[in-house]
């Protein structure tokens, strides 16, 4: 009696993808998660420690604080961001040479690497050489951002919404060149006003690339670290330490890898809940009731 | 409600128009009476559309005027015009409900809510949307949307007139005779100035009392549909509407045994005395002549009378058959009933008197008294 035994070798096929993912994500991703529930001393001394350092994390109020100052940032970042964005889009020429000169034009800020963002705003901002400083200073407002919290908070937010709108006013631009003439027509045949026109037509239709452009705000802004850091350090005292700062303090800084882990995987949980709540509510908003 | 008159009106997309090629409008003066069904048919291109845009006030005309009663609109917006227009594609808010949609126009000029509600409610009843008004626009099949942006100009009180730009393409076949024969009905109701923009002669004709068809920037006729089919004016007319279209071919004027004659190859077309002097008049020496496949008349057997023609071949369309066949060497062809017998090989055809249509520069040469009465009249105007 013969069997016929059974060819799995396509399995093979996949194992390309399979090596990918595991390099790029999952081993990476355990070995972080290895960490939070050890606690190291040296490569060859070690203990278990179970949740112990989730614990810890959970009620460090330098945390507490990084992550309050964190939401308020990506918060008020996006109040600013999405309708400057969309204010830009708006105005941006749609015909001939101008078109591509005003794409060109808002574009640059996204080019600029970010560390490079960070000195451009900290020259710019300095009070005796900085062009915005001493500006300020020349009319008389004492602002000085490395030594005063509120000055400090408004050049970071400054310096993200001149680095990152152009990112919405582009994702809304190209969104509403997709919207077709007739619309525009019929509005106008309807008597719509200019605000019935964007309140109905355009911004329906730039509903989906809000979505898109809101999340990614909202990602990157959670984990800025590059502009801050280079700004201000995080300071004065900690007034502008957000979340990946704090993180990279104990992690490199401190080399207490373990609760370091526990706090990147909180990180890592926060970003995916809060994305994931924006955006389910969003579609089901958008569902026909 | 209003009539519409354009007046030497004339439009080109070019900035320094120099030939007549550069002008999709060319300049034409025409009226769209007051409540009547009209449709602008005329293959892609023709300027069905631009012509329709100027109208609303989408677009500006470069030259001419359009009137709305006799009154200069040319400087009013579409806002201002109080015309409908309902677009290719439906146009719907996608955000809002049906109710919200036929209610947008009204409460862009600002009409109380309770009147909104009783016009949106009757408009809604004639459309058959009124189960439909709690609805989401965006969830609405084509039809349904298409109902809805033509409710959209129906619910505005007075308005001068309802134009329809190629309002069916999108819908199924079935539901378009459906449609169309409730923009009839609101057209009975309302009695409002229509125009229909088609490249369809099925729709237009269905639709409409009298058809302006276009052609390169131009009404080169404006008839009812009987008109169209029966005394194309132009020969694009003949060409396009009808199905297939009209006949085609070159005849010369020839003297032959001292006798005018209108000769095609080897054989002699009859036509009308008055029609050989009048060309003779005209000086026209190459014409070509139209004879719609309808009118074509197949003989069953040899007659002398009939040209004897080679049958190419024969297409059965269920209701009909059309026979194609050689005469002259020019390609030409004849409708037939679907139970006349089909002929092969040599047959023998002859083109009634009546409908053979005799065309110089593209125009018809009409001998009917009237025209000629005109011409005369004109000549005697130059001549002094």
């Amino acid at each position: 009696m013969q069997i016929k035994v059974e060819n799995n070798k396509a399995w093979f096929l996949v194992l390309p993808v399979f090596i990918i993912v595991a390099f790029s994500a999952i081993i990476p991703l355990m070995t972080v998660v290895n960490y939070s529930v050890q606690d190291i001393f040296d490569p060859y001394t070690r203990y278990f420690v179970g949740t112990e350092w989730f614990e810890q994390v959970m009620q460090d109020s330098r945390l507490h604080e990084a992550l309050i100052r964190q939401f308020i940032f990506s918060f008020t970042i996006l109040i600013i961001e999405v309708p400057l964005g969309i204010c830009v889009a708006l105005m941006m020429p749609t015909k001939g040479r101008g078109a591509s000169l005003a794409l060109i034009l808002v574009a640059i800020p996204l080019l600029i690497p970010w560390n490079v963002v960070g000195t451009i705003w900290q020259i710019f901002g300095r009070a005796d050489i900085g062009l915005f400083g001493a500006f300020m200073t020349n009319i008389g407002i004492d602002y000085n951002y490395s030594s005063n919290p509120i000055d400090a908070w408004l050049t970071v937010v400054l310096m993200d919404v001149w680095h990152w709108t152009p990112l919405i006013a582009l994702l809304c631009y190209s969104g509403l060149r997709s919207i077709p003439e007739v619309y525009y027509q019929a509005a106008r045949i309807d008597q719509a006003s200019r605000w019935a026109v964007f309140r109905y037509i355009q911004l329906p239709k730039l509903a989906n690339v809000l979505v898109i452009g809101m999340l990614l705000r909202f990602m990157d802004s959670f984990m800025i670290y590059t502009e801050p850091f280079v700004l201000t350090g995080g300071g004065p005292g900690t007034a502008t330490t957000f979340l990946s700062q704090s993180l990279v303090q104990q992690a490199i800084g401190q080399f207490d890898i373990g609760p370091a882990a526990a706090f990147s995987l909180v990180y890592f949980l926060i970003i995916l809940l809060v994305c994931w709540v924006f955006y389910t509510t969003i579609m089901n908003m958008q569902k026909d009731k | 409600m209003a009539s519409i008159t354009l007046n030497a009106l004339a439009h080109t997309y070019t900035e320094n128009p120099t030939k007549p090629e550069d002008y999709a409008i060319r300049e034409m003066t025409h009226v769209w009476e007051q409540g009547g069904a009209f449709a602008l048919l005329g293959p892609s291109g023709c300027g069905k559309s631009t012509l329709l845009n100027i109208i609303s006030g989408l677009l500006k005309p470069s030259n001419g005027e359009v009137l709305f009663d006799g009154k200069r609109v040319n400087e009013l917006k579409p806002e201002e015009r109080n015309i409908a227009q309902v677009f290719q594609f439906p146009v719907i808010y996608d955000t809002m409900t049906v109710f919200d949609n036929l209610a947008f126009p009204l409460r862009n000029i600002g009409v109380p809510e309770h009147k909104i509600k009783s016009k949106v409610h009757e408009v809604a009843e004639i459309l058959e949307l009124s189960d439909q008004l709690k609805r989401k626009a965006k969830g609405l099949s084509a039809d349904q949307k298409q109902k809805v942006s033509m409710g959209r100009g129906l619910v505005r009180d007075n308005v001068s007139a309802i134009l329809f730009d190629e309002p069916l393409t999108v819908i199924d076949p079935q539901l378009k005779w459906k449609l169309r024969r409730k923009l009839k009905q609101i057209h009975e109701q309302f009695n409002i100035t229509m125009v229909y923009v088609t490249h369809d002669q099925l729709e237009a004709s269905t639709f409409a009392d009298k058809i302006a068809v276009m052609y390169n920037g131009q009404i080169v006729q404006f008839g009812t549909p009987r008109e169209l089919f029966e005394n194309p004016t132009h020969t694009f007319v003949g060409y396009f509407i009808g199905s297939p279209g009209m006949n085609f071919f070159e005849a010369t004027l020839e003297n032959r045994d001292q006798q005018d004659k209108l000769v095609f190859g080897k054989e002699e077309i009859s036509v009308s005395d008055a029609m050989l002097a009048r060309l003779k008049a005209m000086g026209a020496n190459k014409v070509k002549v139209g004879i719609r496949p309808e009118f074509v008349h197949v003989w069953d057997g040899k007659n002398n009378d009939a040209f004897a023609v080679e049958v190419d071949y024969v297409e059965d369309l269920g209701t009909y058959k059309i026979l194609s066949f050689i005469f002259q060497g020019q390609m030409m062809k004849a409708r037939l009933s679907e139970d006349q017998q089909v002929p092969s090989g040599q047959i023998y055809v002859s083109f009634p008197e009546q409908w053979t249509k005799i065309y110089v520069d593209e125009y018809l040469v009409d001998i009917t008294d009237s025209a000629i009465a005109v011409d005369q009249a004109q000549e005697i105007s130059h001549a002094n």
